[in-house]
């Protein structure tokens, strides 16, 4: 009878272990993601409401016609990535995704610096039809039309 | 004609399921037994037409079969004859049916071969199969039919993504799934278990080589899938913590839990709640997984389609299955009594210990894969990447591997660490040193630190069980348990070393020109265009050599694919024992100079080859698991005959 007692004690507190360790967990991930999910803007957002720079966020937009420039170490580029109100200029120093181009929408991993160009690690661009970020999506379908205003009027003034 | 017999055996294999689902059912009562007589052959048989149907599949993609949709849709009649193939599986519907098909074929091998449960409970496992496979050949048959035929014939396919056309895919998405879905076959023993209260060692002896072969496989999928994105995705890194991966991380680590506590209840009768427990988290993980990138809620290039319908449906399915089998194990877990105790410094302690670290990795990783959903719902897109799962995964993973490097030198059921003093202080000492060393000659952050040390000190104490033992006598599974620990140090090792030693160097370079990534020099020879089967590339020629030694040539390419048109990086590897050489060759700038982008990575080999340390220490686990059952088998045979002659 007392082994029964104690076996059903020994059961209570593995539980008890499993709870804790299972609720820290839960926790410090609910803490860890307040600080270290990275938000996703939009140039509009991000120019209203910027980031604290330094910070990892995301930055999604139409790269601007005409605003591509190849810097002269010939890896660096800048670019202009805007949503129809408001631009954000990017740098980025790396080899363009493979369907990068102008006027075409993109996704850039980074962070805002203090002059308000945001430097990019990461360009995630349309792979293929099947491949959009997630992000894009949307955004195609919003500034479709914009887009094909802007491209088809040819290379613009990159402010504009 | 081919479409139709597909279609025509995927009917029938599920009506077969119904039948086995139904037969399984009604023979739990009394006077079932002619019903029981029933479910074995039925599963083995649903096997077998899921196997055809999936069969038939590949024929379809084989012959390019261009009036069926999913043809039209993913292949084409110029793709290489083994891109055509996986072909078959590279999409929604075919993955789909993969999936059933290894469900399928699954139970029909525990029908065929496992004896050691009580036939009731084996007659409630394999109903409890036949009840989650209806669900996904419900799915596969109203929403996802890959027979579809097309009014009118297609003239030409629309081929199949670039990033799919690569030798990793042929093996990739079968090897995991058999591990996904192998697990859930450890579900439905779980379930079955729980039905007829049959929780005991045998219980946990006839399920774990099942779980086993399972993990085999899931772990050479991820080992597989880490590597395809390393040299596929051009991006230099072998894991980008996305949802995808996530997904076959989590019944990974679910079943790595399962197959430690399953060890427990087989060898010392404890843990069997907790057991049953796992058994039901490893295949809910997989499902989870299933519906996070086939749904269409993530975008990935696993995602093939999105279609908010066949989303919901997966979720419902989700819902019922996860949910149902939580509802039974709470209303029965009460009544499964307690197993033997033991003292907290014990192997049975050490073992509980890491399954709730295991779970509560599993928990972290699962919350920040599941974060971004829900905040998307309230309208705030975020993104969740290593600042959030390095730090936070470690906090648990350290300790996880110190308890794994002590807990294999412990006894059953109580023990004291003096005993093993002396295997601890040389591990210990070994491992300090090289705290001191690293961190005086290298300036590296903290979790590569901890990594490279951790690593070397696991590798040492994996093979201290060794000690004191005769070789001849060891167990072929205790060798698995080894070399499978082993294997984790060396992929901590080639993890924390790429993170704390990888160099970079990104450069524009003329025709001639050179340039130098850590020990290496780069001279870009040439750039020349070349042609495969369905694409064009230019092509760099770069000759490189290893601290002043001799060149030798690599060739990353730049490729256009024509079906369907896309660009793609393709990377070039030189690999020594010491690291390798990962080169990207990207566009001409404006003066004709090239971009090259260039990653020296000491080490990082040896992330994968632990990945398949890992598997091998599996498949010795599995091979001294099954000797020792037919030992026992052909034992237990024996006396029943000899009991037989002595009764005549």
């Amino acid at each position: 009878m007392t082994t029964g007692l104690k076996a059903k004690h020994q059961r209570l507190i593995l539980i008890v272990i499993a709870l804790v360790a299972l609720v820290g967990a839960g926790l410090l991930a609910a803490y860890a993601l307040r600080s270290q999910a990275s938000y996703f803007y939009v140039p509009a957002q991000m120019v209203a409401d910027p980031p604290t720079p330094g910070d990892a966020v995301r930055l999604g937009g139409m790269v601007q016609a005409g605003s591509l420039k190849t810097e002269a170490d010939g890896v660096t580029f800048s670019f202009v990535v805007g949503d129809g109100e408001a631009t954000v200029p990017v740098r980025f120093a790396g080899i363009l995704p493979d369907l990068f181009i102008e006027g075409s929408g993109v996704v850039a991993e980074g962070r805002l610096d203090p002059g308000g160009t945001f430097v990019a690690d990461n360009l995630l661009a349309k792979h293929d039809e099947n491949y959009v970020p997630r992000e894009l999506e949307e955004m195609t379908e919003q500034q479709a039309r914009e887009v094909v205003a802007e491209t088809s009027a040819g290379p613009q003034d990159p402010g504009a | 004609m081919i479409a139709e017999l597909g279609l025509a055996a995927l009917w029938l294999a599920a009506a077969l399921a119904a039948l086995q689902l139904v037969a399984g059912a009604l023979a739990q009562r009394e006077g079932g037994a002619e019903l029981a007589q029933l479910v074995r052959p039925a599963a083995i048989v649903q096997g077998l037409l899921a196997g055809f149907s999936f069969l038939m599949l590949l024929v379809l993609f084989a012959q390019t079969d261009l009036s069926v949709k999913l043809v039209a849709m993913n292949s084409h009649s110029e793709k290489p004859m083994l891109f055509k193939l996986s072909g078959a599986f590279g999409n929604h519907e075919g993955s789909m049916l993969l999936w059933i098909t290894v469900m399928a074929l699954a139970g029909a091998l525990i029908a065929a071969v496992e004896r050691r449960l009580p036939e009731k409970t084996m007659l409630a496992t394999l109903a409890a199969q036949a009840f989650v496979g209806i669900g996904f050949y419900a799915f596969l048959l109203l929403s996802s039919n890959p027979f579809e035929r097309l009014p009118v014939p297609a003239m030409e396919g629309m081929g199949l993504n670039p990033l799919l056309q690569d030798i990793g895919l042929v093996f990739h998405p079968p090897t995991l799934y058999i591990g996904y879905v192998g697990l859930s076959v450890a579900f439905s023993f779980a379930v079955g278990a729980l039905l007829t209260r049959q929780v005991n060692p045998d219980f946990a002896r006839a399920m774990r080589p099942w779980v086993l072969g399972a993990w085999i496989f899931l772990t050479l999928g991820i080992t597989a899938g880490s590597y395809w994105a390393y040299y596929e995705l051009g991006w230099g890194g072998w894991w980008f913590w996305d949802p995808v991966e996530n997904a076959s991380l989590m019944p990974w680590l679910a079943a790595t839990a399962l197959l430690h506590s399953a060890s427990v209840l087989a060898s010392r009768d404890a843990l069997r709640a907790w057991t049953i427990m796992l058994g039901v988290v490893a295949f809910s993980m997989s499902m989870v997984g299933t519906f996070l990138v086939r749904s269409g809620i993530l975008t990935s290039v696993h995602a093939f389609a999105v279609d908010p319908e066949r989303g919901t449906f997966i979720l419902g399915l989700l819902v019922l299955y996860i949910g149902g089998a939580l509802l039974l194990f709470a209303l029965r877990a009460g009544t499964v009594s307690e197993g033997e105790r033991f003292s907290a410094t014990s192997r049975e302690g050490a073992l509980v210990f890491n399954n709730v670290m295991l779970c509560a990795i599993l928990g972290i990783v699962l919350v920040g894969t599941l974060y971004p959903l829900v905040t998307e719902a309230f309208d705030v897109r975020v993104s969740v990447g290593p600042p959030y799962f390095n730090p936070v995964g470690a906090i648990f993973v350290v300790p996880m591997l110190i308890v794994m490097a002590v807990g294999p030198l412990l006894r059953w059921r109580r023990d004291s660490l003096a005993r093993i003093r002396l295997p601890l202080v040389i591990v210990g000492s070994v491992s300090f040193a090289a705290l001191i060393l690293v961190s005086l000659l290298t300036s590296i952050a903290i979790l590569p630190l901890l990594g490279l040390v951790l690593a070397l000190g696991l590798a040492i104490a994996s093979f201290m069980p060794i000690r004191g033992r005769k070789l001849r006598l060891l167990p072929i599974a205790t060798w698995g348990m080894m070399i499978a620990h082993f294997g984790i140090a060396v992929a901590l090792f080639g993890m924390a070393s790429e993170t704390a030693f990888s160099e970079e160097t990104l450069a524009a370079v003329e025709v001639g020109g050179s340039t130098e990534v850590g020990p290496w020099t780069v001279v870009l020879a040439e750039v020349r265009p070349t042609a495969g089967p369905n694409w064009t590339a230019l092509e760099g020629r770069l000759m490189v050599s290893y601290d002043g030694g001799a060149a030798t040539e690599t060739d990353p390419q730049s490729r256009n694919f024509w079906a369907p048109a896309q660009e793609t990086t393709e990377s070039a590897l030189t690999t020594r024992w010491n690291g390798q050489l990962y080169s990207v060759i990207g566009r001409q700038a404006g003066d004709g100079r090239w971009q090259l982008r260039l990653w020296w990575k000491p080490f990082v080999t040896f992330i994968w080859y632990g990945g398949m340390l890992i598997a091998l220490g599996g498949v010795l686990a599995l091979i001294g698991r099954v000797m020792a059952d037919l030992k026992r088998r052909s034992i237990r045979a024996r006396t029943a005959s000899r009991r037989a002659e002595a009764a005549q």
